[in-house]
């Protein structure tokens, strides 16, 4: 166990708790709402956010795959979510229609399509959220790295991938919506989305989502599979000559990273109340890449807390100064990668072992 | 001297001499034009007849508007002085224009003058008169017209009229077209068989819509069924050929815009292992610089509008060449061998210089016109072709065998495939690698420009204008194979056209998604692409 919670973990985590714990009851009537109401909601986007980075990280940083389309795995786990949410709105949409969402009355659809059903139940949309992703992440991988697909050529197809999808995803005739997507949702498990008690309810699972994916994306990382892992990161052909099936490995890392950005988009999507095809945009995924680079590849943590400091950035700079956002993230792009390799995080634990230099920085940290 | 005085006479006597004599014989015809036309405000409707047909017989040109005057009811007689005029509906009121010499009357107030009527007996009259009349128009264009019009109707009271065009016309195109449009009121009349089957073997050699459409209800006319059976099956059999061609060339054409936007890839991906996320910014900032460049000549000298593109596309060039030049020196020259690390990079490059467009030109698209010589289209068979397209794919090839002829033939060429072979063993021979570097990256974002230029002439030119094509090049590239340039001439052309053809079947969307599936799975077979590299460099 100690081996998975390191201090960094640990520290972060206990920040994560207090977060979790401290900002509803500040922002509660109680507490004379010391913070806006609204923050809840936000920081559990933010915390979505760092979830699906911590994803990204557990294929970048620890198996050296660089998929630009993690944001296709994020959207199709959001739609998954919303699809339940839209039936859960029931005869409450505009046109009343007790099965049908608004969209589809309006196009004129009879009855509902088949890969509409079950997702009137909750759990089996939270499958769905997990295993499409999964299994498309699995089937993509599957093709990729069997034939040994690497580097910029596999960046280069996932982000095709994405933008298929988001082209797909745009039609009217996919069924789920196209242009607009899903949204107007009402409640999730019985419960008014609105309220201020559900948004700390999703604010909380978002949390413990992030603490188990960090977990979950350590504990691997920290095993023998780990070890596998990174050594086909630095020396791909050398691991396949020790015996290892380098394309297993990497088609298991790939799809549980799938889905787990899967789930942060099931609990993106109640959060913002929308989920629309410019999610799958190539744009998106790539800003994926910048959190966890600017956090620290490799780091997990670092590239939460990553996403978490653009995400904050961006609601900022695209509130005061609209216009200087993309020049902050271009900016952001090349200094990161010019003269942060190794991250903040990197940059940070680098100078404290220089104020220390009896504490050695962690030896897995990856050396890109 | 008499002789050398005379030569350069000659030519201005001759025109004299025949100015004069097509003036003769029309001003002869004028006199009973005039004398006929202030006829026929008198008599009853059958008077007006005879005078209807002896001024459609004068074939004067200005029987044709004064026939339409008359049909339409606004050709009247003056009440004072029984002058006929035309009456032009204007704002504040009806104005009159003298039926003969065009010129205007000023206004003509309601009640002084007086409508020349028409029955129903005499608008038929007048309809075919004006046919008849654009069919021996002197312009040939009118005449082109006046017969595809009768092909439509296959009036067969035009048969007489097209009997007398045809044996006048001289123009090889109208005469065919003539013929056709008497090939259809053939099938309409009740001409003796012999003739009907000639006439669907005119239509049928035709083999266009517009035969299709006068053919069709003759399918059940018992004489001629089997004629007709087949011709359809003719015309049917051309079309799907000329709509296949009509497919290849939307495919060629989207595959030059694919290929040039590619190309300058090729060279930064494919030859340097650089994936430059910045170009399609690089081909913006060459659109852009049209832009500049066509904003500086409205402005300053008109006159060279038509000359804005051949001023643009060096200029575009270097722009574009300078901005990836400075991309080189400044960021991607800290990254070579980190590639994931250069695609980052550039990718926030692309977002700078994109803000930076939107921050300087404003985030509207801005309008790129058209110099003369690359506005309309022309026809082939069945086929349209605009001018635009086609000079784009020209400028494509040329730009594709420039390039080819300067990486194989010119010493830079030379210096560039050594540092992309060999890097160590090139530096040993003295080879500056730092700044063939440079230009390597110069070159293929001064392509990027070059490509600005034409895409600005068929796509809204915004500061979104790179980001529509990234994708699209880079799938360019993969497909044809790093490193190669006829991998992306083969990559652009290949994809457009499979573009094109899966367009009418799937609709744009889902076609261009099939693409995309077809290249994931395609890249599992031929990770490398089409032409891949072989051997060491291969590897690198």
């Amino acid at each position: 166990m100690a081996r998975i919670i390191d201090r960094r973990m640990a520290i972060f985590l206990a920040g994560l708790f207090i977060l979790t714990v401290g900002l509803p009851v500040a922002s509660s009537a109680a507490a004379g709402e010391l913070a806006p109401a609204y923050l809840v909601s936000l920081v559990g986007k933010y915390l979505c956010y760092a979830l699906l980075a911590v994803a990204l990280d557990l294929v970048w940083g620890l198996c050296g795959i660089l998929s630009l389309g993690h944001g296709a795995f994020f959207a199709l786990g959001g739609y998954a979510m919303g699809m339940h949410l839209m039936r859960q709105i029931g005869p409450r949409g505009v046109y009343g229609d007790p099965v049908l969402p608004d969209f589809m009355v309006f196009l004129n659809w009879q009855e509902l399509p088949w890969f509409w059903l079950g997702f009137d139940s909750f759990w089996f949309a939270a499958l769905m959220a997990m295993a499409a992703p999964g299994l498309l992440a699995f089937v993509f991988g599957w093709f990729a790295f069997r034939s040994r697909v690497s580097g910029v050529y596999l960046s280069i197809i996932t982000q095709a991938m994405t933008y298929a999808l988001m082209l797909a995803f745009f039609r009217n005739e996919m069924g789920f919506g196209g242009n607009n997507g899903l949204t107007d949702f009402k409640e999730i498990l019985g419960l008014d989305l609105t309220a201020a008690s559900t948004r700390t309810g999703l604010f909380a699972a978002s949390a413990l989502a992030l603490a188990g994916g960090l977990l979950i994306a350590r504990w691997i990382a920290a095993s023998k599979l780990g070890r596998v892992l990174v050594a086909i990161r630095d020396a791909e052909e050398r691991a396949r000559f020790l015996g290892y099936r380098v394309e297993h490995y990497k088609l298991f890392v790939f799809a549980v990273s799938a889905v787990m950005a899967g789930v942060a988009g099931a609990l993106y999507v109640p959060q913002v109340g929308i989920i629309n095809p410019g999610e799958f945009s190539p744009a998106n995924s790539i800003e994926i890449v910048i959190w966890v680079a600017l956090g620290g590849r490799g780091t997990l943590v670092g590239a939460a807390l990553g996403a978490m400091l653009v995400a904050l950035a961006k609601t900022l700079l695209t509130a005061w100064l609209p216009e200087l956002w993309l020049f902050a993230l271009g900016g952001l792009f090349v200094l990161v990668t010019l003269w942060l390799p190794r991250g903040v995080l990197g940059a940070l634990e680098d100078g404290l072992g220089r104020l220390r230099p009896a504490r050695a920085a962690a030896p897995e940290e990856a050396r890109a | 001297m008499k002789n050398v005085l005379a030569l350069p006479l000659r030519p201005y006597l001759a025109a004299l001499l025949t100015a004069l004599a097509l003036m003769m014989p029309s001003a002869s015809r004028a006199a009973g034009f005039e004398e006929l036309v202030a006829r026929l405000p008198e008599g009853g409707y059958s008077d007006r007849a005879q005078t209807i047909d002896a001024i459609a017989r004068t074939g004067d040109p200005r029987a044709a508007q004064l026939f339409e005057a008359l049909l339409e009811g606004r050709l009247h007689a003056r009440k004072a002085d029984g002058r006929v005029v035309i009456l032009v509906e204007g704002a504040a009121g009806a104005t009159a224009i003298d039926a003969l010499s065009g010129e205007s009357l000023g206004e003509a107030p309601a009640r002084s003058t007086e409508r020349i009527k028409v029955n129903n007996r005499l608008r038929g009259m007048l309809r075919s008169a004006i046919g008849a009349l654009s069919l021996t128009s002197p312009d040939r264009e009118t005449r082109l017209r006046a017969a595809q019009s009768v092909l439509k109707s296959g009036d067969p009271a035009d048969i007489e009229a097209l009997d007398a065009a045809l044996s006048a016309e001289s123009d090889r195109e109208v005469a065919a077209a003539l013929a056709e449009a008497r090939a259809a009121a053939i099938l309409n009349a009740k001409a003796p068989v012999a003739e009907r089957r000639a006439a669907v073997a005119i239509l049928a050699a035709r083999g266009d819509a517009a035969a299709q459409a006068a053919l069709a209800p003759h399918a059940s006319d018992p004489a001629i069924v089997a004629e007709v059976a087949a011709a359809l099956a003719r015309i049917e059999r051309t079309q799907r050929m000329w709509g296949v061609a009509q497919n290849v060339w939307y495919g060629l054409s989207l595959g030059s815009v694919l290929m040039l936007a590619a190309i300058g890839l090729a060279i930064t991906f494919g030859v340097m292992g650089v994936i430059n996320m910045a170009h399609g910014e690089l081909v913006m900032l060459g659109a852009y610089t049209t832009f500049a460049v066509q904003e500086a000549i409205r402005g300053s000298a008109p006159w060279l509008f038509d000359f804005s593109l051949l001023i643009a596309a060096p200029l575009a060039m270097l722009v574009a060449g300078g901005v990836g030049i400075a991309i080189e020196r400044g960021i991607v020259r800290h990254l070579y061998g980190r590639p994931l690390e250069t695609l980052l990079a550039t990718w926030g490059v692309s977002l700078i210089l994109q803000q930076a467009v939107r921050t300087i030109f404003g985030p509207n698209n801005r309008e790129v016109g058209n110099p003369s010589w690359m506005s309309g289209a022309f026809e082939i068979g069945q086929m349209t072709v605009t001018w635009s397209r086609l000079w784009i794919l020209i400028f494509a090839l040329a730009v594709f065998f420039a390039l080819l002829l300067v990486l194989r033939r010119s010493f830079f060429g030379l210096q560039m495939r050594a540092v992309t072979q060999d890097r160590p063993m090139a530096a040993e021979m003295g080879i500056d690698t730092g700044r063939v570097d440079a230009l390597t990256f110069g070159l293929g974002a001064g392509i990027a420009g070059l490509a600005g230029v034409a895409l600005s002439q068929i796509d809204n030119v915004s500061p979104n204008l790179g980001q529509s094509y990234i994708v699209d090049s880079f799938m360019v590239v993969v497909f044809g194979g790093a490193g190669n340039l006829w991998g992306a001439l083969a990559g652009g052309f290949g994809l457009g056209v499979v573009n094109k053809f899966l367009e009418p079947w799937t609709g744009a969307v889902l076609g261009k998604i099939l693409v995309l599936a077809f290249i994931i799975l395609f890249i599992q077979k031929r990770p490398r692409g089409l032409f891949a590299l072989r051997g060491r460099a291969a590897e690198a």
